[in-house]
């Protein structure tokens, strides 16, 4: 088991050196001369002393391999190196922003775990009822809803008209940006902050929280028909405790592996419900500095997305051998 | 048939097509496409995605038609206003007609939709077999780039090489197509990995058959299931992807009708004049719905175990 760990934590080395390095020369490839950007913009004509004292400051004079080598060597020492446009240093604007992404994500999950499995749960088991049938609709149409159209929507339904309706205060939601930024215990919100996090929080869990609920109802259907699903109703088992003790911690096997490999099109969510809401998350920051040609951004942030993709779909193969103890982790087969 | 020592011989390919044996498969396969269709047919959410997508199709091809005024056409003094006889969506905020641009705006999106996907379909279809049919070396190294790629998140990707190659509809295209067939690669290779331990095709290489014969002639069609319900699928998750990148501002430009561009110009706008918002975003939903429900359909009709 140690051995499986430690080997799973090593994989993640190359896949991070691989993707990040990527991205690096894919910037190079960028048409566009960085030390213009950083000398005021595509727009200016800027001072050619000043562009030479940029090149000289960030090395861009230098080939490409060393400018590669450079920046590995002060990634290593976690150096993250500054903005190519505000020279804050990326290590705190990274610290900043993850736990504004954080914070909303950690929400989002919460949604996507209770309501998703719940409702895939409920459907399978009330199979073809009324309730079944609506929530096939219901979570087919969440995952064609663009998020940030369904952003959108929700800040219409629950910001725009009851300001318009003149509707009591404490109905109204606020829409954008972060708000007042108190925290209990570092994800629950206090005091007014609630206002700010729901929206965003349930867009961001919508697509996922479909597809756990699709892919749950799926997975539990296959399981119901089990033979040990039999077994334990003859054994006099409670109806409750057949479904989730044997049936829901079978069927969990294939939604924590979906949960795991989907977390692209959760960043990919978090980009788009951060940039609707003026979320100041990593998944906004991300996307605006591609944009900006902000290299040591998009770079610093991105490391840490990939860590933590990595890092998740481990969570998720080692979290299979305590859903279904069959399972050995590091044995033949299964490494 | 086959010459025995060609294993990848570019003639195999040909003399397969008139192979008795393969006449023989081709028959045998027609009844079950029958049944599909039957299955098919029962699921209601299904054949509503289907005259959704024929719909659409048909505003695509007919849209100068449909539409009541051109994609570029101003009318004077008539900005944001909201839904009316003469303009049925309203006008944007340079007075150009909501209708037409949205019936416009299915050309763009079935393009870079069905392109996309076939462009992603391909490379994953290549890639996956490969991996899958040859093992080894190959399969690892194809495997551990698919992992690399799935790393980087998606979003960020396709943002930079869309800011690298410049904005229009043939950049989203390659965008999405070079961006898309990860899932594909991976299905198509588990899939083959599974299938070429079966007998028959232990008993095609025996008559020695070319592996190329092989992977694409007896593997392939028996994989084509899951890639078939991906696939569709796969043309809406597309449609999306084209909506945020057009959304993020990396997709077509402004006087193309892309929906997701039309829902990004909205930004702001809410409170005075919902129906930017409002038609190109039920544009975009009910169109991958659409590819969602037959999707569905389709994989239901195919594995009639599942229902």
């Amino acid at each position: 088991m140690t051995a499986y760990l430690i080997r799973r934590a090593l994989q993640i080395i190359p896949t991070v050196f691989f993707a990040l390095s990527f991205l690096f020369f894919l910037f190079f490839a960028l048409p566009g001369d960085p030390a213009t950007l950083i000398a005021g913009g595509a727009n200016r004509v800027p001072d050619p002393i000043q562009i030479e004292q940029i090149n000289e400051r960030y090395g861009f004079d230098d080939p490409l391999l060393v400018q590669f080598k450079d920046y590995w060597g002060r990634t290593i020492r976690w150096d993250l190196g500054e903005s190519f446009q505000t020279g804050r240093s990326v290590n705190d604007i990274l610290g900043e922003k993850a736990i504004a992404s954080l914070r909303l994500s950690i929400w989002a999950i919460i949604i996507e775990v209770m309501v998703g499995i719940s409702v895939g749960l409920l459907s399978a088991i009330r199979r073809y009822s009324w309730s079944d049938q609506a929530t096939t609709i219901v979570t087919a149409g969440l995952s064609a809803v663009p998020v940030f159209v369904l952003g959108y929507f929700l800040q219409y339904g629950f910001a725009v008209v009851p300001e318009k309706q003149g509707w009591p205060d404490w109905m109204h939601l606020r829409t954008s940006q972060l708000g007042p930024d108190t925290w209990a215990l570092f994800f629950i919100p206090t005091g007014e902050q609630w206002r700010y996090l729901i929206l965003p929080a349930i867009t961001l869990a919508c697509v996922s929280t479909a597809l756990a609920a699709r892919m749950t109802r799926g997975s539990m259907l296959e399981v119901l028909r089990a033979d040990y699903m039999r077994t334990a109703r003859a054994k006099g088992l409670r109806e409750r405790s057949v479904v989730t003790r044997h049936g829901l911690r079978n069927a969990m096997l294939p939604v924590i592996t979906l949960i795991g490999i989907d977390f692209g099109t959760v960043i990919g969510a978090a980009v788009l419900t951060e940039t609707v809401f003026s979320w100041p998350g990593l998944g906004s920051a991300i996307s605006n500095s591609v944009l900006d040609r902000d290299l040591p951004i998009t770079l610093g942030l991105t490391l840490a997305v990939v860590v933590a993709y990595s890092v998740i779909n481990l969570a998720v193969d080692l979290s299979y051998a305590w859903f279904d103890p069959r399972i050995r982790l590091g044995q033949e087969g299964n490494a | 048939m086959t010459t025995l020592d060609d294993p990848l011989g570019p003639s195999s390919g040909l003399q397969a097509t008139e192979s008795v044996a393969d006449v023989a498969d081709l028959g045998a396969a027609r009844p079950l496409r029958k049944d599909v269709w039957r299955r098919f047919k029962r699921n209601r959410l299904a054949m509503v995605g289907l005259g959704l997508i024929i719909l659409l199709v048909l505003t695509a091809v007919f849209a100068p038609l449909i539409a009541p005024y051109s994609i570029t056409d101003r009318a004077i003094g008539h900005y944001r206003e909201g839904v009316s006889s003469d303009h049925w969506f309203g006008t944007d905020t340079i007075g150009r007609d909501m209708f037409s641009r949205v019936v416009f705006g299915a050309r763009v999106s079935l393009k870079i939709g069905i392109t996309a996907s076939v462009i992603a379909l391909v490379i994953g279809l290549l890639l996956g077999a490969i991996a899958g049919f040859f093992t080894g070396v190959t399969d690892t190294i194809i495997m551990r780039i698919t992992d690399i790629f799935l790393a980087i998140p998606y979003i960020v990707l396709a943002v930079a090489i869309a800011s690298m190659l410049g904005h229009s509809e043939n950049t989203v295209i390659l965008v999405l197509g070079l961006t898309g067939w990860l899932g594909i690669a991976r299905i198509v290779r588990s899939s083959f990995l599974s299938l070429k331990q079966l007998e028959y095709v232990e008993a095609a290489t025996a008559l020695g058959y070319s592996r190329r014969r092989i992977m694409f002639r007896h593997i392939l069609p028996n994989a084509l299931q899951p890639i078939i319900v991906y696939g569709t699928i796969g043309v809406g998750s597309v449609i999306l992807a084209e909506a945020a990148l057009s959304f993020l501002g990396v997709g077509p430009t402004d006087p193309t009708p892309a929906w997701g561009l039309m829902v990004s110009q909205s930004k702001g706008l809410m409170s005075t004049s919902p129906h930017l918002l409002f038609f190109p975003g039920m544009a975009i939903f009910l169109t991958v719905l659409a590819f969602v429900f037959v999707g569905d359909g389709l994989r239901d009709a195919l594995d009639p175990k599942l229902k």
